[in-house]
């Protein structure tokens, strides 16, 4: 007995367009499609026009980006005492710890602040090595260095172009947030300039 | 004499600023617009330095068009072992040309009275006037078509000079897709000219500062709105651009037609290109929107529906229409982009069908409904 083969139909998986005459006679959905992208055109324009933001695309280096976590760790800022000095002993604990070996500290001594005797002449930090892990950030006694949520801007071909030193790392200066008091407790302090 | 040479020197540098400057000034509507109607903020990075200083004039991009010109300057004008090189050469012109040329026969301001406007010369002009049209031709509509029609020639020529298989499909489809649009525009615009009983552009704007139905301007757009969406839609498919741009389809042919043209001969197909969005608006707001006057406008200032009558200055007038015809040209550059921007795009036998089966008998149809009741009007 010959099994009777049914030919093999390929089964549909898409659907047919069903138009009617209204779609067919184009003029009305493109009316409608061009009342769409006019409509978007014009909220945005107003926007644009009465000094609101009509995208929402950052302009990247310029702005920040809003996903940003707000303890992102982007780029290193040291604190400072209220005389402006950085709060870093230049203890080298960061310089340590950092599995990157970006961080260069080069010590020096200021007799005129008994309580902290050891300052950074110079702390500079290889951006083009930086693994941001944040270890400086828990390695540092002093509550000293810090990262905050904005990245450091400097896409560069040159890897000589891609540090940052002492400068520009005190340029973050909200002198009230910081955990050491100061003056230090116990400790008399000459306010330097008086020499 | 010297006078006519004066004005008409005058008049050319104007069309020709105008024109220039719609191409320019449209590349970078067309980004912006389009980046704005896709929440995005479009090409806003290239400025102009004042020199010894560190002021940047960014103005929203609008250098981005003077950047590109340059870049296109400065490439390398790549040229292919190609099998004609003549006609490879001139086929940029060939498109370039023809669509600069329309515009000589487009009004862009009603009649101008030089002396009337600069005293001091009123006696050098001695009462001449000169209807604001580089060429006064009783044949205007004709030469439009004329003109219009030579820039297929440019594209076939590109094609089939490449020596290369892409271009010359590109070629192929806008050949066959011009001619079959052209057509169509020409049917359109037949109906026009039975009303009017002209070709004559500056004639045709005139007749539309009257009045119909008692209180509707006159305009081609009230007698034949449906002729109007016809001609837009077939300017845009003869222009070639989404959602009618098969010619030059991306994702199928590369570049279509001149995907073998590199640098500035590049940019002269794209430069027409846009070009031709402004001659499409001049042309379109000529023969359906009244022209370069306001509704109700003539050359003596306002005839309103109610019979009120406010005379202008002929400096006023002259200004007026000449910025009315800009805006108008500018707005309908805009809603061509908007289209461009809207649609997406049709397959190359849609196009065709689209064409020969849709438009073209609804244009028919509309030129004998127009002739029809044309004749019961007259009696």
């Amino acid at each position: 007995m010959t099994m009777a083969r049914k030919p093999y139909v390929r089964k549909k998986y898409w659907n047919e367009p069903q138009m009617g005459w209204y779609e067919r006679a184009y003029l009305f959905e493109i009316l409608r499609g061009m009342a769409i992208t006019s409509a978007v055109f014009l909220r945005n324009m107003t926007k644009w026009i009465t000094g609101r933001k009509g995208a929402i695309t950052t302009y990247y280096p310029e702005e920040r980006r809003w996903d940003y976590a707000p303890g992102n760790r982007g780029k290193h800022v040291l604190t400072q005492r209220p005389d402006g000095s950085p709060q870093c002993i230049a203890c080298n604990m960061c310089a340590t710890v950092c599995p990157a070996k970006v961080i260069e500290i080069d010590a020096a001594l200021d007799l005129n602040d008994p309580a902290h005797p050891k300052y950074p002449a110079r702390f500079e930090i290889d951006y083009s090595r930086c693994i941001f892990c944040g270890l400086c950030v828990e390695a540092c006694p002093e509550d000293a260095i810090r990262m905050v949520p904005e990245v450091p801007d400097f896409p560069s071909g040159n890897r000589g172009r891609m540090w940052i030193a002492k400068e520009e790392l005190l340029t973050w200066r909200p002198l009230k947030d910081v955990a050491k008091p100061y003056p230090p407790k116990g400790a008399a302090v000459e306010v330097r300039g008086h020499g | 004499m010297i006078q006519d040479l004066v004005i008409y020197v005058i008049f050319i540098t104007y069309a020709i600023s105008v024109l220039m400057g719609f191409g320019t000034i449209l590349t970078w509507v067309e980004r912006k617009q389009a980046a704005v109607m896709s929440d995005r903020i479009g090409a806003n990075r290239a400025y102009l330095r004042i020199p010894f200083t560190q002021i940047k004039l960014i103005w929203w991009g609008l250098f981005h068009g003077m950047a590109d010109g340059l870049k296109m300057l400065l490439k390398e004008d790549f040229k292919p072992q190609t099998y004609d090189w003549y006609a490879y050469a001139v086929a940029p012109w060939v498109v370039f040309t023809p669509v600069l040329l329309v515009f000589a026969v487009v009004p862009f301001g009603g009649m101008l009275n030089p002396g009337l406007l600069f005293p001091a010369l009123a006696d050098w002009f001695g009462g001449r006037t000169y209807p604001m049209q580089i060429a006064t031709l009783d044949a205007g509509l004709l030469i439009v078509f004329a003109f219009g029609g030579m820039t297929i020639i440019g594209a076939m020529l590109a094609g089939w000079s490449s020596s290369n298989k892409f271009s010359l499909l590109g070629a192929l489809r806008a050949g066959s897709q011009m001619i079959s649009y052209e057509l169509i525009m020409g049917l359109t615009v037949l109906g026009l000219i039975v009303i009017y009983g002209t070709v004559d552009l500056d004639n045709i704007v005139r007749q539309q500062s009257g009045v119909v139905l008692g209180w509707l301007p006159a305009w081609g757009v009230v007698y034949q709105p449906f002729a109007a969406t016809l001609f837009m839609a077939a300017a845009i498919a003869e222009n070639k651009r989404i959602p009618f741009d098969l010619p030059e389809a991306e994702s199928e042919l590369i570049a279509g037609f001149y995907t073998e043209y590199s640098a500035m001969k590049m940019g002269l197909f794209m430069f027409a290109e846009f070009i031709e969005i402004a001659i499409i608006a001049a042309l379109f707001a000529t023969l359906f929107l009244g022209g370069y006057n306001l509704p109700y406008m003539n050359d003596r200032g306002f005839a309103l529906p109610g019979g009120s009558v406010i005379e202008m200055s002929h400096g006023a007038v002259v200004v007026t229409q000449l910025v009315v015809f800009l805006a108008k040209m500018f707005v309908l550059s805009s809603f061509q982009i908007l289209i461009r921007w809207t649609l997406p795009r049709f397959r190359y036998d849609q196009v065709l069908r689209f064409a020969w089966k849709f438009m073209f008998p609804l244009a028919l149809a509309n030129l004998t409904v127009t002739a029809v009741w044309l004749w019961l009007a007259q009696g």
